[in-house]
């Protein structure tokens, strides 16, 4: 079914452009309360840190940062304290300028309550920035364009945080039809992406812009829902007076999950990206709208990231949102909102796919799009748990068109090779299914429970796996060496005989016969074949170092001793 | 909670088995309308032997009273018995169904959400087989004497005056004028010369019928039930009968006749769209309801039961779960190699 969405430029002078672009529907949803506009009515509030700051080195999907600070260090704003481990990671910066304290394991804001390794910074209160250089990408190749952004620290922040340099290469063409830009924000409660696109529109446009001329895309789409007015005005304002051509604002219905990134690709394009494919394969690539404003940072002013819009809401006096640095505890952010006495919780996201916080001083992190309040009256412990009744609501609000309560059974009968028939893992656990069971079922704990299950299973057996090779490779190799062995034994007897038969020769001075003569060739050709299998085992890498290597490898496993000893009254004492 | 989503729809299991019963309304004012009090006595005879049952098994079984018996899954169990059995048929008759279909055909099988056969249809199935005779004992129309009504039900009445006040359904009428020895007889005949004919159906029973049509028609409004079940249903039954009244009036009933007599109206909205039963996939919910309403024509019109929805229910119920499994939908992505939809 495709609906016709009119997509409206409020002009300054009162013109009215309307463009008619065909928009497409996806499956399901739900319309739930949105409760967006008790936090949109103050502007955009710049935090700075005032107490000590946990910066998580790992903040994004793919490798964990390694430390490049010690306690002690002094850093400026924007000063890298964790280096990408690999191109599947992404650096990490001091939020504000001040002296490393520690570098030690700390609470994550997951729902876990596993530590990880943190750089703790105590603010000096100067916030002084590092030199800034801005980048000139046009000037630099595609990979140096995207070791830059790796450096910076970008990442997506509609929530999942994948590291963007990784998304910012056009594919197998070469181009891409279209980049979506991703300012929907369906959830409930959360208004950064809103704010954002109100107060810095500009930024945005420029930082959508350089996207889209890194991934050579015919056209940008910023999708927008048409609950914010307010964010589309200003959009489309900023991008009149910017003169950038091949950008359109487009507003597309309000219906969570609009702004899931399948989801926003099918309303703008038509086109469905299956579960584990990527979409540059069908010419498309999307990023939130804080992700577009972050490479515009990075590039055009030099800065790496190390802020991002948070919304607090829920069980608060006045719910805001808030520029706030990586770091800053959240239970000291929500405090500036005047939290309820009955307050009980605090959610990273929200109420439809957020987490629940194990502490309330966990820091704030490049994921953090939202600290919700909650509180046993905002959120009601869920009625009693009955039998599903198959009524099939939950089939029909499923985006991923999908039939939870089938997964549900198989899920539930622990049958998980069914569940992965019935496309488990195209599940975004979105929440929708849950939201509407008349029984109340927690559908998507049920999902996750076989997610986690089926990948433990995976784990296991690759480990199975890997031990049988290892096996299989020692028998092998047990079997060279006995015959490495022989060779060498029957090499040294027959030089033994070789030598007594030339003695004896020389005394007889006997014709060679043919037979003797065979079995020469073959020892020594024997003996050939030991040398050069000898020869050909490579030495190992750690052997041969030179001097410089030998003292770099010192000063890594100092630093590793270091930290451990660092990390080592913070670890659970069964550890 | 201690996951997403923290917010729920307030709705229950309570809330839809609530709104089935509001939904069966305006079917029941008709009924009494046409047909006196006594639909009201065997409604709360059944609903009585329903939560009596239902108490029994659940503390049997060991699960929380409370949270179960006031979910309504057994008031509308009961409220289907009590609509499908003749008004005026004997209490026991009523509740010994009702205490069937929730100990054996429900609780039997797991309780709420576990049975594969329609709760309600076995009962129906188990007593037109076990007493045809007093399975058919039907009050005739404009019929209101709600004391002699209460006489039959509490068995204070001699069978002679029971038949005195009863009447044969339009289904019962034409099927012993099409198969009497005679067989001279048309539809249109047997129509006009049975005192069951209305206007459109069978008589009173065509406005009980658009009243379950109308609760039905509310159903889907409320998201409770999908157009699939009662389109295909009815339009199973339409087509068949049409067809063949089409090749041979004399012989064969109408599509009216067929959609506006018996329980076709509350088979279409009540019965057949029973989720726990049915097939639950789009295509699925259309090739069990088709399947249904063909099922209906054939025992209908062959078979030697006056109605044939409880039967043919019960056939699909078996089919729904091969339904489902050649009838999942493509998931997003998965529709067609290029990622699109069609």
């Amino acid at each position: 079914m495709e609906v016709s969405g009119i997509h409206a430029h409020p002009g300054q002078q009162g013109i009215c452009m309307k463009t008619l672009r065909r928009l497409f529907d996806f499956h399901g949803g739900i319309k739930p309360d949105y409760r967006k506009e008790s936090s949109t009515g103050d502007p955009i509030t710049v935090v700075s840190a005032s107490t000590s700051l946990v910066i998580p080195l790992h903040q994004s999907i793919g490798g964990p940062p390694r430390p490049i600070v010690c306690a002690g260090d002094r850093v400026l704003k924007g000063q890298r304290i964790g280096d990408a481990d690999g191109n599947v990671s992404s650096a990490v910066h001091a939020s504000t300028s001040g002296t490393v304290t520690a570098v030690e394991m700390r609470l994550m804001p997951h729902t876990s309550g596993l530590s990880a390794l943190c750089v703790i910074i105590e603010p000096d209160g100067r916030d002084e920035w590092m030199p800034l250089q801005p980048f000139d990408f046009r000037a630099a190749t595609p990979t140096q364009t995207r070791d830059y952004l790796r450096d910076a620290g970008v990442v997506g922040l509609g929530g999942a945080v994948f590291p963007s340099h990784l998304k910012l290469s056009p594919g197998k063409q070469g181009k891409l039809d279209t980049l979506v830009i991703n300012g929907a924000e369906c959830e409930p409660f959360i208004t950064c992406d809103d704010v954002l696109m109100r107060e810095r529109a500009e930024g945005i446009i420029k930082g959508t812009a350089l996207m889209r001329e890194m991934l050579a895309a015919a056209t940008a789409l910023i999708g927008i829902e048409d609950n914010k007015p307010e964010a589309i005005a200003a959009m489309n304002q900023a991008l009149q007076q910017s003169g950038i051509a091949h950008i359109e604002v487009v507003v597309v219905p309000t219906r969570y999950p609009a702004g899931g990134a399948k989801q926003l690709i099918r309303v703008l394009t038509g086109i469905e990206v299956p579960h584990g494919k990527r979409s540059t394969d069908y010419g498309v690539q999307c990023f939130n709208v804080g992700t577009a404003y972050a490479i515009h940072e990075a590039i055009d002013l030099g800065k790496p990231l190390i802020s991002r819009i948070v919304t607090v809401a829920g069980n608060v006096g006045q719910a805001r949102n808030f520029e706030v640095p990586f770091g800053m505890s959240m239970q000291n952010l929500a405090d500036r909102c005047n939290p309820r006495p009955d307050t009980d919780r605090l959610i990273m996201g929200g109420p439809m796919m957020g987490v629940l916080m194990p502490a309330a001083d966990v820091p704030v992190v490049k994921a953090t799009n939202c600290v919700l309040v909650g509180s046993p009256k905002l959120f009601p412990p869920p009625p009693p748990e009955m039998p599903c009744i198959r009524c099939g609501e939950c089939a029909k609000v499923c985006p991923a068109d999908l039939q939870p309560f089938e997964l549900y059974w198989f899920s539930r009968a622990k049958i998980f090779g069914k569940a992965q028939e019935y496309n488990l893992f195209d599940c975004i656990e979105c929440g929708c299914c849950a939201y509407v069971c008349p029984s109340h079922i927690p559908l998507v704990d049920y999902y996750r429970f076989a997610k986690s299950e089926i990948w433990a299973r995976e784990k296991e057996k690759t480990s199975a796996d890997e031990a049988r090779e290892r096996y299989e490779f020692r028998l092998l190799r047990e079997e060279r060496e006995k015959q490495e062995k022989a060779a060498k034994l029957a090499a040294k007897t027959a030089a033994g005989r070789e030598k007594a038969a030339a003695a004896i020769a020389d005394a007889e001075k006997p014709a060679e016969t043919p037979e003797q003569a065979a079995k020469k060739a073959l020892i020594s050709a024997a003996l050939e074949r030991a040398r050069a299998e000898k020869a050909s085992v490579v030495p190992e890498n750690t052997g041969n170092l030179t001097s410089a290597q030998q003292a770099e490898i010192s000063a890594i496993e100092a630093r590793r001793a270091e930290i451990r000893e660092m990390a080592k009254p913070h670890l659970p004492p069964d550890d | 909670m201690n996951n997403s989503p923290f917010f729920l729809k307030p709705t229950s299991v309570q809330s839809v088995m609530l709104r089935v019963m509001a939904a069966l309304i305006p079917g029941i004012a008709a009924y009494v309308w046409f047909f006196g009090a006594a639909i009201l006595v065997q409604l709360a005879l059944a609903s009585v032997a329903a939560l009596a049952a239902e108490a029994l098994m659940l503390s049997l079984r060991g699960k929380p009273l409370t949270l179960f018996l006031t979910d309504g899954s057994a008031l509308v169990t009961a409220w289907l018995i009590a609509l499908t059995f003749p008004s005026i048929a004997p209490w026991w008759l009523t509740v010994f169904a009702t205490v069937a279909a929730i100990v054996i055909a429900k609780h039997l099988y797991g309780g709420l959400g576990q049975n594969p056969f329609n709760p309600a249809m076995v009962a129906f199935a188990l007593m037109i087989v076990a007493y045809p005779q007093l399975m058919s004992q039907w009050p005739a129309a404009g019929n209101h004497e709600f004391a002699a009504q209460l006489q039959a039900i509490f068995g204070t009445r001699t069978i002679d005056a029971i038949d005195a006040m009863t009447m044969a359904t339009p289904l019962d009428a034409l099927r012993t004028a099409l198969h009497s020895a005679e067989a001279k007889t048309t539809v249109a005949g047997a129509l006009q010369s049975s005192t069951a004919s209305g206007q459109f159906g069978g008589k009173g029973w065509e406005w009980v019928g658009v009243g379950y049509l109308l609760g039905g028609l509310w159903l889907i409004q409320q998201r409770i039930i999908t157009w699939h079940m009662p389109a295909a249903f009815i339009a199973a039954l339409f087509v068949l009968a049409g067809l063949f009244s089409l090749v041979d009036s004399t012989q064969f009933a109408g599509p009216m006749f067929h959609l506006f007599t018996g329980g076709a109206m509350l088979g279409a909205f009540f019965i057949v769209t029973d989720p726990v039963s049915g097939a639950t996939t789009p295509r699925g919910k259309l090739i069990f309801a088709a399947g249904v309403g063909l099922l209906t024509w054939v025992i209908r019109t062959f078979g030697a039961y006056p109605d044939g929805i409880a039967f043919a229910v019960l056939l699909m119920n078996i089919t729904a779960p091969l339904i489902d499994l050649a009838t999942q939908p493509p998931v997003f992505g998965h529709k067609n190699d290029k990622g699109q939809t069609p």
